[in-house]
Formats: structure tokens, C-alpha cells, sequence
């Protein structure tokens, strides 16, 4: 089973970098488990490996407009298909940092990948049942997809 | 007599360094510091020693996680090209231990990702004044 603790250090490091980054808070939605199957995910996935005490992955999936927001608060006119890829690696990269910095040596964090477009699929670990967070923020929500042994 | 010079301001050149478009364009558009001025960017270590090479700049942003040359390798050797470079680590990788590699490495700051502007400004404004 995941610890609350571990869920917290993944959602912490994803609404920081709205908070930090776009001066505008996300909100956390309430968590439910993926029974059937692999969960919908959106157009733009920033995915980190993770191994040691857990192993699996962790993929922040972003629809198009709030990464397209997103860089607008950033003062980014460029919201082209390579800069939307950059945010939503540049989010999972936060996250990975930030697991790495609290849970630490219980864990090693992959450099992030980013999975994007049309049909896209994030390969999950076998016979593990994911736990999918809504981010709010603004009017999109993104979903963290936490899927670990 | 001689005439009174005008006022200037001196200047210092930087070079931004990080593998996200996105992340180099924020630090180039939202530095506000009067005294930098931006010679290049680059999107590895690799190239970043080779626009080092070609503009001299005398401060560099570096993120650590890039390909072909991570960062922590790229300021050890752009200090022994310059050792009087400022360097200032900009980085999502937020544990104690990257922080001391990079600065045992010769950095000389180290700013968080994802950081405002005002944390931006305040990091470059800290790494110049304390040169």
C-alpha cells in the first residue's frame, strides 16, 4: 500500500510549481484508485521512474489549455506543441526534486520523459492498481497518476 | 580641466544554461538586473562551453540535469577555463547533497526550481553583489 506520506510528497511537489511558478495556487481534488484498466490521461504526461522502497511511476498529465495558461502567467507568448512539452517536463522535473529531497534515500527518481499527443499511452507496472489525483487550477484540472509497488 | 564621464554602469555578461526552452527564456526575459546583460543560452553543457568560449561571460545560470554534459561537470570545467565566473545553480533537484557537489565544484549559488521572478532577481542580485 502507498503511504500517505509518500502521496503527499508527489502532490506536494506539483502544486508548488503552480503556486511558485504562476503565483496562483492549485487545489488538491480527492484522490480515487484506478480498479479497471489504465486511467484516461490527457494530451501532455511528464513521467518519473521510481525504484528503492517503492517502484513504478508517477505521471502528471496536463490538458493542452492549462499548460497553455500556464506559460501565459509565466509571460510566455510561445505556447507552441515543444514549449507545452518543456512545461510538462519541467513540472514532473519538480516533482522529482522534490521526492528526492524529502523522502530521499528510500527512493531514486528517474530524469523525468514526457509523453505527449494523440493516442499517447504511460506504461504502468503490472498488476498495480493506479491512484489518480485531480489538480484543479483555474477552470482545468490535470490529474497526478501515482502508480507504485 | 578635465570633463566629468558620465555615469556607467559596469557591465557584466551572462550566460543562461538549461535544457527547457522555456526555463531559458523566463530567466532572459524576466532578469532585471541593470548591470547583465545576456551574450548567450545554451541547451547543454557541451554547448555551453563552446558559447563560453566564444563571449566570455563573466556570470552563468546552470540547471544540473541536462544531456550530453550535466551541469555539476560543465561548472568544473568552466571554472578552470575562468575561475573568477560566477555561477549560479538553477535546479529542480532541491536535496542538501546536489547543492554541495555543485558548489564544491566552484558554483557559487544555488536557486530552486520553479523559483518567481523576484527570487530570480534576488539570487542573480546576491551572486554579483557578493562578488
Amino acid at each position: 500500500m502507498l503511504e500517505e506520506q509518500d502521496i503527499r510528497a508527489f502532490v506536494y511537489g506539483t502544486t508548488r510549481y503552480f503556486e511558485v511558478a504562476a503565483q496562483q495556487a492549485a487545489t488538491v481534488g480527492s484522490p480515487y484508485l484506478v480498479t479497471e484498466g489504465a486511467p484516461d490521461i490527457h494530451d501532455y504526461n511528464g513521467v518519473i521512474a521510481v525504484s528503492g522502497r517503492r517502484n513504478g511511476i508517477v505521471c502528471f498529465s496536463a490538458p493542452r489549455g492549462m499548460l497553455t495558461v500556464l506559460l501565459m502567467k509565466m509571460n510566455e507568448s510561445n505556447v507552441s506543441h515543444e514549449y507545452l512539452c518543456d512545461l510538462v517536463g519541467e513540472v514532473a522535473n519538480t516533482i522529482a526534486g522534490t521526492v528526492r529531497r524529502d523522502l530521499g534515500k528510500d527512493f531514486a527518481i528517474s530524469v523525468p520523459t514526457v509523453v505527449a499527443g494523440a493516442g499517447n499511452a504511460v506504461e504502468l507496472p503490472v498488476g498495480e492498481r493506479p491512484v489518480v489525483i485531480p489538480i484543479n487550477w483555474r477552470s482545468h484540472v490535470a490529474k497526478l497518476v501515482v502508480c507504485l509497488r | 580641466m578635465a570633463r566629468n564621464a558620465p555615469f556607467l554602469t559596469p557591465q557584466l555578461k551572462l550566460l543562461i544554461v538549461d535544457d527547457s526552452n522555456v526555463i531559458r527564456r523566463r530567466i532572459e526575459r524576466s532578469q532585471q538586473i541593470e548591470q547583465l546583460q545576456v551574450v548567450g543560452v545554451a541547451s547543454n553543457g557541451v554547448e555551453a562551453i563552446e558559447i563560453f568560449r566564444q563571449t566570455d561571460p563573466d556570470v552563468v545560470t546552470m540547471d544540473i540535469t541536462m544531456p550530453r554534459m550535466d551541469g555539476i561537470e560543465c561548472v568544473e570545467q568552466l571554472v578552470a577555463m575562468k575561475p573568477q565566473v560566477l555561477i549560479l545553480i538553477v535546479s529542480a533537484l532541491a536535496d542538501k547533497a546536489t547543492a554541495v557537489e555543485a558548489m564544491a565544484k566552484g558554483a557559487n549559488g544555488f536557486l530552486n526550481k520553479p523559483f518567481s521572478d523576484r527570487q530570480l532577481n534576488e539570487a542573480l542580485a546576491e551572486l554579483i553583489g557578493g562578488a
